[in-house]
């Protein structure tokens, strides 16, 4: 039910594509077919797949244009889900960082979301979600300390877990320890 | 001669609580400004045991990377183990052996109840009572000491593999367990009457740190935390995994939001684990505790992957993308204190600083875990 809704929600952010995107989740369930569409597809439009929770364990995978994303993540609070976490991933081939959050709820109909975002390595912004979930602050700092991902509009954006004066992003693929 | 210090009515002064400090659990440090003895403003500082083990997830493979988990958290080293394993059980697709699921959760649980212990007794020493502290070490004593004999360690296990366990349990282990479920009933009772019902501690603890449910949500807080401010949520029970559908147990839920509720939570949780591990003692089906045709490489398909499992401290989460090499392409870790400890710098506002620290013992900290 609440997996619908948000669905619903979430690809109103796409107005016409949104259609097109969603037939390449639509036959696969096996595992093989899952992962053959993404490597030949190349890069992933931006758009809400529906995943096998069984075989990822998360229901929706919203990929979101960074100008999208805070209106992606008012959709999934209205719909009162809890902040899991924030994270990034470096795919240093295609010259990117993925941004990705995962949201949860707390009652008994179970749907976990996944928001994502790419933003280009060289001039890595993403907005701060700290306006609408104020549990966003560490994670936020977290991630611009492993990665040097800048979350604009951040309250406070300095290094949390690494030194005060840390200038390395060691979760950069490119780092050398 | 020097003049006494005045303070102006308005001044406020800071207060440095940590790194080094007893109740804090470990290297965690709060700069607070306090005017008087209230709390003007609180930053949690945290990071000084970070070790980076994301990245240490990176660079070695998966069985290489399976006893870092247990260092992540000393207390309730099970919980974590057990959600990495299932990750990447998830994501190889390999088949765990029934027997060896079942141990899996009484070792959980038997670890739930030994960190509950140790923060029963903390918690109670941050508060000013000493003997509980040293009751409740006794009885953990006995399942460290119980686990010992199957794991081989006392704290940081490494027992867990892909796919089943490292050793099985012999008859020893399960006539100590069945020994100490009703040992473990009657030190309750002894804790109900020492502790609970102490009218100087439910004093000190009723109305302290009310932590709303939309608070919970906004920081993501789970585990006693978010269960005592009237909150239903267990992973357990949310989005069953392993073995749990199989069992009878109740998640203990108060409604209070105050310090004294997240202390009842965590008390009446003890008397759910022991009750799922009697029942998986019950049922324990035989059989091997490794399948036939275990991969020695652990290759999982490209793609990417997410567990949560419910341990000691809350919901802990794994996040797998693997680009199908024979290490994670990326590995994040997902620790529930972080969440919970994130919540006090806000709570914490306009409160005494005893309240506060009170509060804090009362969100069941493991350092470590918060900085990894």
């Amino acid at each position: 039910m609440i997996a619908e809704t948000t669905k619903k929600a979430l690809q109103a952010l796409f107005p016409e594509p949104a259609a097109a995107v969603e037939e390449i989740p639509a036959s696969p369930e096996t595992e093989e077919a899952d992962k053959a569409p993404k490597k030949e597809a190349g890069p992933r439009p931006n758009g809400v797949i529906e995943r096998d929770y069984a075989v990822h364990g998360y229901h929706l995978d919203a990929q979101v244009a960074v100008d999208q994303l805070i209106d992606a993540v008012n959709i999934v609070d209205q719909n009162e889900f809890f902040i899991e976490t924030i994270t990034g991933v470096d795919w240093i081939k295609e010259g990117e960082f993925e941004v990705i959050y995962d949201f949860s709820r707390y009652d008994f109909e179970v749907c976990r979301v996944v928001i994502r975002t790419r933003v280009p390595r060289d001039n890595p912004q993403v907005p701060t979600i700290t306006g609408i979930y104020a549990g966003a602050n560490w994670h936020e700092r977290e991630t611009h300390d492993f990665f040097g991902i800048k979350f604009e509009g951040h309250p406070h954006l300095i290094p949390l877990l690494l030194p005060e004066d840390a200038d390395f992003h060691p979760l950069r693929k490119d780092f050398k320890p | 001669m020097s003049k006494p210090i005045e303070l102006r009515p308005d001044e406020t002064f800071v207060v440095n609580v940590g790194p080094q400090h007893p109740a804090t659990h470990g290297v965690l440090r709060v700069k607070m400004r306090m005017d008087g003895e209230y709390i003007v403003e609180a930053e949690t500082v945290i990071g000084y045991i970070h070790r980076m083990h994301e990245k240490m997830g990176e660079l070695k493979t998966y069985p290489q990377f399976l006893m870092n988990l247990s260092r992540m958290d000393y207390l309730g080293a099970m919980g974590y183990c057990h959600g990495h394993v299932l990750c990447v059980e998830k994501a190889a697709g390999i088949e765990v052996p029934e027997r060896a699921e079942y141990i899996r959760v009484i070792m959980v649980e038997l670890n739930r109840i030994a960190s509950h212990l140790f923060w029963f007794g903390a918690f109670v020493m941050d508060l000013g009572g000493f003997s509980p502290l040293m009751y409740a070490l006794q009885d953990r004593e006995y399942i460290l000491d119980m686990m010992e004999s199957v794991t081989g360690s006392r704290l940081t296990y490494c027992y867990f593999r892909f796919g089943g366990l490292y050793n099985d349990i012999d008859d020893e282990f399960i006539a100590a367990a069945r020994r100490f479920i009703p040992r473990m009933r009657k030190s309750m009772a002894k804790y109900e009457k020492l502790v609970t019902g102490n009218v100087i501690f439910r004093k000190r603890l009723e109305g302290n740190a009310f932590l709303s449910k939309e608070v919970c949500r906004k920081y993501g807080a789970s585990s006693a935390v978010a269960r005592g401010s009237g909150i239903n949520f267990d992973v357990r029970k949310n989005e069953p995994y392993s073995v749990y559908p199989e069992f009878n147990f109740d998640i203990p839920v108060f409604h209070e939001c105050d310090s004294l509720a997240r202390y009842n939570v965590r008390m009446a949780e003890i008397e759910q684990s022991l009750r799922i591990v009697e029942q998986a003692l019950d049922k324990l089906p035989d059989g091997p505790i490794m399948p036939a045709k275990a991969p020695k490489i652990i290759k999982p398909n490209a793609g990417d992957y997410y567990q949560a499992v419910e341990t000691a401290r809350g919901s802990f989460g794994v996040r797998l993308v693997s680009d199908g090499g024979k290490t994670p392409y990326r590995l994040k870790l997902r620790s529930p204190t972080y969440s919970n400890m994130h919540l006090f710098d806000e709570t914490c506002t306009g409160m005494m600083i005893m309240d506060a620290l009170a509060f804090m013992g009362s969100l069941d900290l493991v350092i470590p875990e918060i900085d990894r």
